[in-house]
């Protein structure tokens, strides 16, 4: 595995390599990260890069730079791989302080190289020994699985009995080597943006009353987050629900477990649920329900005309939501619903939308 | 001396002989500019500054001018000191024009002065004496006098008549000048609209004069003189036929020396032959030997009536004195210097003009770069024969031009292409004519007149063509100095970190670099040897071909002693070189100078090769600014490559 992951990396090395032997300025040819270049894959029923490509030269400044920085990622994973050694994609930047001109800027402009590295190479980061850091999203519910621990052994956990209130962490590698379903006994999954409401549901028993699984999604879910909701629907026949505050972002955490994320559509068929239905805050909500609200920043108005221009919100459903909220300028928090009472979400707001949705009945 | 408009003054004069000065002056207030105490400190300034200048162009005399502003002790009182080394006042004179409203002789003057503008120094010693009670104090020395006198005086305000209190000798070094002292109320600020303000705008179109500012807390602030020569003296004018109004032409007719109005027309006015004088009025049904005092009130409209349907010569224009290009670049330099700006566009005067039977030449000039702000709007200069107008930049024909025009196009944020655009530059415009058209009685804007507007626009049209040049060619050596850090710092990398990986040789960058580049650069340094100077030029050709062209090379002093290679030299400071340079190679040229010890550095010009390769050196001048812009703009077209773009942000690792 790990000579077949090199041999990929270096060829783009080579091809480098080979540009400047040849009198040519060095470049690389990738796709177009941006949702101009988002297209609906008809097969897998997610959203994918498109045709449309960037090309990083050394041409300009920005170009040479992030061609340096490639080569030195190159040579720092190559590095890993030979000495069988592992690193965070944190750690990652840190080192490259000791890179000279290659060193990073930001975070993010690591993490995204070590995206780029993943679609030109079609490998995934986890075969380049880097990983992200836990990011704490859980899971309660009548679900026993079986994890194999750091030191080997297997470990099962029912994810109802076996943990405490916070409920089972999720680890940032979930394949079938590292976690298995072992027994479960709900009907359907529901994902919730914010830790406030995660709790609610814990506290009003919500798992066992509905047969639910609560996955706490932790803001924006991470892959391995995403990539589990993917396996318990797959796997398990569970209907994912996703439940979130009702601002732009929250439609957008939606988008990315539904339809497949922006940054990593190269990844899509592997992270995206394409039947997950979103449950709400929806804009009508916030009007049926006479939600207490906030006023729309001018973020949030940006925000939600960039998603009108957004190829996977294009359906009739997304267009009168998000036109809606434009029109009512007005956005609501999960926790709003406590307007009504502690227990009005578990005992009235949530079953009212499954019913309507057929997954309760 | 400073006087009123015609018009204004006939009604004021007439006014007074029924009124008493101070209440007329209590009552018009506002119209004569002291509507609030701040205002009231700059008129009390400008009107004293204004009448040095003046004075000190009229003698022939480089001005130096201190003016001093001191806090006395009472309420919202200032002593205002101004002191020239004019020529001085003759001593008997001296009473009648400081204690004497609308002293003065030349109503009619058709002229550009800068007294036309101003209300004159006697109505800020009747200011000063009406809001503090005290009198003027006025020390002044002719070169033919002994010595010096002080004459303190104060207006008899109802009969409009000078009091003089005291004149007596007095003990003055100085060879001749006027030393005026008036206390009034007002206030001091510094910033917008203030008599520093007021002098410094005074100083960059008066780069012959050298202005001292001793402000109330001490602070001493010198404009210096940035050119040793004195502004030609303006030309009088007769009036023109076509610039004359009805109240202005009974008047000339009433005063007139000459016997007919036949000669009356011929003599008084500019552009009227004495035939063309019968014609007139003949045409106009009036007796040629008519005596011109005797014209009544409808013969005289029947004139003007023939005026405007006769065609005359336009007014002669050499009676204007424009500042000129050259003056207005080293004003600017010598005022704005501290602001560092990177770029003075080439100043413009434009022809000569004529509105209405009034010649009038417009002058602009630009500014940028350097420490301007670039986030707020651009500021305007404003001036009416060297006067800055400080008051009413809304209305003003001056502001209205700029705001016209699509500054967008030149470099300059504006939005919508309209009004004040934004960036880091000052934009000067100056108007001099022998009858500035004011908007109002105020005198602080300057009429929209359609040609005046249009001569403003194609003025400042060109600085802004030369400003895009200048945005453009900055935006060049940016793109270079980037391409240089590529293939100086990172590509070498690249080359070592991916030859590493692969185990292999370090791959040779050459062509690479020469791709990347692709231009020829032309760079000097030179070192001073006792009186010798020795420019070295390096021409570096990063492309892939070979490439040929001629180099001038443009000493800017010196005399040039020797070249090397040869070349061929020219008129003792430029040398030209056939060059030829291959691909990646280096060709070196030598120049040795002589008698230039303030040398920085020389311009080259380049001919047979497209200019946009050439970093270092300019077209060869002709019709080089069609030409280059043109250039630059398909350059810029060029390759944009896709970058990447926007960011939308979505979910975490």
């Amino acid at each position: 595995m790990s000579e077949e992951v090199l041999n990929s990396l270096r060829k783009i090395a080579e091809k480098i390599y080979e540009d400047i032997e040849k009198g040519e300025i060095p470049s690389i040819s990738l796709p177009s990260r941006t949702k101009k270049n988002i297209v609906f894959d008809p097969y897998s029923c997610v959203w994918k890069y498109g045709d449309s490509k960037i090309v990083r030269s050394a041409k300009k400044l920005s170009g040479a730079y992030m061609l340096l920085r490639t080569m030195y990622v190159i040579d720092f994973i190559k590095e890993m791989l030979e000495k069988n050694k592992s690193s965070t994609l944190r750690e990652m930047y840190y080192i490259s302080e000791g890179w000279g001109l290659a060193k990073f800027h930001s975070q993010d402009e690591s993490n995204k190289l070590a995206e780029d590295l993943e679609i030109i190479t079609k490998m995934l980061r986890e075969d380049f020994h880097l990983r992200p850091e836990e990011d704490g999203a859980s899971i309660i519910g009548n679900i026993t699985i079986e994890e194999t621990t750091r030191k080997g052994d297997k470990r099962k956990i029912n994810c109802r009995d076996d943990v405490g209130d916070a409920g089972y962490s999720i680890p940032y590698y979930v394949e079938k080597d590292k976690l298995r379903f072992v027994d479960c006994d709900a009907d359907f999954v529901i994902a919730i943006e914010t830790g406030g409401m995660f709790d609610r549901l814990v506290e009003n028993g919500f798992d066992e009353k509905a047969r639910a699984i609560l996955v706490h999604l932790k803001g924006q879910p991470a892959r391995s987050t995403r990539r589990l909701l993917k396996r318990l629907n797959e796997e398990l026949g569970l209907p994912v629900v996703v439940f979130t505050d009702g601002d732009p972002w929250s439609f957008r955490i939606f988008a990315s477990i539904a339809y497949g994320a922006i940054k990593t559509a190269h990844i899509s068929e592997y992270l995206a649920t394409p039947t997950a239905e979103f449950i709400g805050i929806t804009p009508s909500d916030i009007v049926n329900y006479d939600l207490p609200t906030d006023k729309l920043t001018d973020r949030d108005i940006a925000a939600l005309k960039a998603e009108l221009e957004d190829p996977r919100f294009q359906t009739e459903f997304w267009r009168n939501e998000i036109n809606l909220m434009l029109e009512i300028k007005k956005k609501a928090e999960q926790q709003a619903l406590a307007k009504y009472g502690l227990d009005y979400v578990t005992d009235v707001y949530l079953p009212e939308k499954l019913t309507q949705m057929g997954i309760l009945r | 001396m400073s006087i009123l408009p015609r018009k204004r003054a006939e009604e004021l004069a007439k006014k007074m002989r029924e009124i008493s000065v101070a209440e007329f002056f209590e009552k018009n207030k506002q119209i004569l500019g002291f509507d609030s105490l701040q205002k009231s400190m700059v008129i009390a300034v400008k009107e004293a500054v204004d009448n040095s200048l003046d004075a000190c162009e009229e003698a022939g005399i480089l001005p130096d001018i201190l003016v001093e502003i001191k806090k006395e002790k009472g309420r919202d009182e200032y002593k205002i000191v101004v002191e020239d080394n004019g020529p001085g006042i003759v001593r008997k004179k001296v009473p009648l024009v400081f204690g004497k409203l609308l002293y003065g002789s030349r109503f009619h003057a058709m002229k550009q002065s800068r007294g036309q503008q101003g209300i004159g120094i006697s109505a800020v010693v009747l200011y000063a004496q009406l809001t503090t009670g005290n009198p003027a104090v006025i020390i002044t020395k002719t070169e033919s006098d002994y010595t010096a006198y002080k004459t303190i005086l104060r207006i008899d305000t109802r009969k409009n008549e000078p009091i003089v209190i005291s004149q007596e000798p007095h003990i003055w070094n100085k060879p001749h000048g006027t030393r005026v002292e008036v206390i009034i109320k007002g206030r001091y600020a510094r910033g917008k609209q203030s008599v520093y303000e007021y002098l410094q705008n005074t100083a960059i179109v008066n780069p012959h004069a050298r202005i001292t500012l001793i402000e109330p807390d001490g602070k001493k602030t010198i404009f210096e003189r940035a050119v040793e020569i004195l502004p030609q003296v303006p030309k009088e004018i007769k009036p023109h036929p076509h610039g004359i109004e009805l109240g202005d032409l009974m008047r000339l007719a009433k005063e007139s020396s000459a016997k007919t109005v036949e000669n009356f027309l011929a003599r008084d006015f500019s552009r009227i032959s004495p035939r063309k004088a019968k014609e007139i009025c003949k045409s106009a049904g009036i007796d040629c030997s008519k005596k011109p005092s005797d014209l009544t009130l409808k013969e005289g409209k029947k004139l003007l009536e023939v005026f405007q349907k006769t065609k005359f010569m336009p007014p002669p224009t050499d009676c204007l004195s424009p500042i000129g290009e050259k003056l207005i670049k080293k004003g600017l330099k010598n005022v704005l210097g501290n602001l560092r700006p990177s770029f003075y566009a080439q100043p413009v005067t434009r022809e000569p003009k004529v509105y209405g039977g009034n010649p009038f030449i417009v002058e602009a000039g630009l500014v940028y770069g350097g420490d301007l702000p670039s986030d707020s709007q651009v500021k305007i200069l404003r001036y009416a024969n060297r006067i800055p107008l400080l008051y009413q930049q809304g209305s003003c024909a001056i502001t209205k031009a700029v705001e016209s025009i699509d500054w967008r196009r030149y470099g300059l944020e504006q939005r919508g292409g309209k009004g004040i655009p934004v960036g880091p530059a000052i934009i000067l415009v100056h108007i001099a004519s022998t009858r500035i058209p004011y908007t109002s009685e105020a005198k602080e804007a300057i009429a929209e007149i359609p040609e005046i507007v249009s001569e403003i626009r194609n003025a400042l049209q060109k600085c802004g063509r030369d400003l895009r040049m200048h945005i453009a060619k900055n935006r060049r050596k940016s793109k270079v100095s980037e391409k240089f850090q590529i293939v100086q710092k990172i590509l070498p990398e690249i080359a070592r970190k991916s030859a590493e990986i692969l185990d292999r040789p370090v791959p040779s960058l050459e062509r690479v670099i020469a791709k990347v580049m692709n231009v020829v650069w032309i760079d000097e340094s030179f070192e001073k040897k006792g009186n010798e100077i020795r420019i070295k030029t390096k021409i570096v050709n990063y492309t892939d071909r070979k490439r040929e062209f001629k180099l001038y090379a443009d000493v800017p002093l010196g005399k040039i002693i020797n070249a090397n290679p040869p070349g061929e030299i020219r008129e003792d400071d430029v040398v030209v070189w056939d060059v030829s340079v291959q691909p990646y190679e280096t060709e070196n040229y030598e120049i040795i100078l002589t008698n230039a010890s303030n040398y920085s550095e020389t311009t080259y010009y380049v001919e047979g090769i497209n200019p946009v390769m050439v970093i270092g050196a300019e077209p060869l001048p002709g019709d080089w600014d069609i030409k280059t812009l043109e250039i630059i703009e398909e350059e810029s077209e060029e390759e944009e490559e896709k970058e990447e773009e926007e960011i939308y942000e979505e979910e975490e690792v």
